[in-house]
């Protein structure tokens, strides 16, 4: 009871000695056994430049959280005047090369040596979507910004791509392969994924990804890849710029 | 024959090794949040337009080389939530099953009490009111800590998977007030245990290896025991 005090105990000052040597020898072994394992992890070879125990638990969240996935869970949307007119630009990569539309395509891999390509007109013809959400950093900061194309969704059904939507991954690379990410398919047919080529209602700015990027909302921005190049279907996990870098790969929300 | 002692037994085992689990975990996740709040580190203390303290100035990032580990540290952090989540739901149901929340939950005399030990610990009282394992100021000490804890996970999963848990995003305020939540409440673990080591070593060795050992020694003569 909460008032009485502690039961007091008789114990021999040996037995009382050898109990409290025990408890701190146990302790000091725990601890020093956690500093060994924290250690002994940090100099495990790494895999995808992060040592293997890590990038196993990864995967492992990875399994946990896509099992959760709920596709019907929309991303937060916001009023168009939410928007920033200022949208923050991360990284170059992929995109350094000018472009022209003239010369553009999206190139789009039915499987190995059977591939199509679609011009900017032709999505464009596609039924469009506009989304304003907080885009998420990886790095921490979100701003909330204004996006139009056509659902992915839509794109692969149009093209008759429903027997490769069956596979597990979809893959995308910048016309350069210098950037390149790989996406579950349940977020790529995810009905808020867009093949996007409108920001703030304007054609998309070289530096967001013209003529043509990814607007991927369940996932963290390493995922948006600018300046679509090529799209493809896989059933192994489709290589990753930033997964191979130390980060995870499955980066969904 | 060797002399005897009188020992009252103060910590269940299970609550040691909750305790002692938790010392390593909580701090690998204090490090790790650190590496990954470097790449968004927007925080700071202002008065007006004049920044009173930045989280962190760069002196303290290069002394202890955060700068540039984002990935490193997500990769910490959502390997040891699971840990620190587990190790912590163990203890709050073994508090619940064991009964040992009597000694830890505040009551109604807690407030005016816990307000008599701060005077005592000041040095302004002489007395501190009666207390079996811990006094006042302790259970709403401990019983705090474990709610910032239970913020943080809250918080952890609104900005760890905001659309999936959407309505714990929102319960937090959205996504930016929970990372703001989130920081905040690691400010909190770090006063915490700066207090928390002070009180330990004014209390002294007895207090101190009863953590480790489960048990205090009562002095020959009295029956009275001190608590920190």
């Amino acid at each position: 009871m909460p008032n009485q005090p502690l039961p007091e105990e008789n114990i021999s000052s040996k037995s009382l000695r050898k109990k409290s040597w025990i408890a701190f020898l146990l302790l000091i072994a725990f601890l020093a056994t956690a500093w060994y394992i924290f250690n002994y992890i940090k100099k495990q070879p790494e895999v995808a430049g992060t040592p293997r125990p890590l990038r196993k638990t990864l995967n492992l969240n990875e399994k946990v959280f896509s099992a959760l996935f709920d596709s019907s869970k929309l991303v937060k949307e916001y009023p168009l005047g939410a928007a920033a007119k200022k949208v923050r630009v991360n990284g170059r990569d992929g995109i350094r090369d000018s472009i022209s539309e003239q010369s553009w395509r999206l190139k789009v891999v039915r499987s190995i040596g059977d591939t199509f390509s679609v011009s900017l007109d032709e999505i464009k013809s596609l039924p469009k979507k506009e989304i304003v959400f907080d885009f998420k950093c990886i790095e921490g900061w979100s701003q909330i910004t204004h996006w139009g194309g056509v659902p992915l969704k839509t794109f692969i059904e149009h093209y008759n791509l429903q027997p490769q939507s069956k596979m597990k991954y979809v893959g995308l690379q910048t016309p350069d392969k210098a950037y390149y990410v790989g996406i579950d398919m349940p977020s790529a047919m995810h009905q808020q994924t867009l093949l996007c080529y409108e920001m703030n209602g304007k054609p998309l700015p070289m530096n967001q990804g013209y003529p043509l990027r990814l607007i991927i909302p369940v996932k963290y921005g390493i995922k948006h890849l600018k300046r679509i190049g090529t799209l493809y279907f896989s059933n192994e996990k489709p290589s990753d710029f930033w997964a191979e870098r130390g980060y995870d790969y499955y980066a969904g929300h | 024959m060797s002399v005897m002692k009188k020992i009252v037994r103060k910590h269940p085992l299970a609550i040691r090794w909750f305790h002692w689990i938790n010392f390593p975990v909580l701090a690998c996740m204090i490090w790790s949040g650190m590496l990954i709040y470097w790449a968004n580190d927007v925080y700071k203390i202002s008065w007006g337009s004049t920044v009173l303290f930045k989280f962190f100035p760069q002196g303290f990032y290069k002394s202890l080389h955060i700068p540039f580990r984002l990935a490193e540290g997500m990769n910490w952090h959502f390997a040891l939530m699971w840990i620190f989540a587990l190790n912590g739901l163990f203890y709050v149901l073994f508090t619940i099953f064991s009964g040992q929340w009597r000694h830890l939950l505040p009551n109604r005399h807690s407030i005016k009490e816990a307000w008599l030990v701060l005077l005592h610990d000041l040095h302004i009282r002489k007395t501190v009111p009666p207390a079996v394992k811990y006094n006042a100021a302790q259970r709403i000490a401990y019983s705090t800590i474990i709610i910032m804890g239970i913020g943080s996970l809250l918080t952890g999963i609104a900005i760890y998977k905001p659309v999936q848990f959407s309505a714990m995003a929102w319960l937090c305020g959205g996504y930016e007030t929970a990372r703001t939540i989130h920081f905040i409440l690691t400010i909190g673990y770090v006063l915490f245990f700066l207090i928390h080591i002070i009180q330990v070593v004014k209390t002294g060795w007895n207090n101190f290896q009863a953590m480790v050992t489960g048990f205090e020694i009562l002095p020959a003569s009295t029956k009275k025991t001190d608590n920190a």
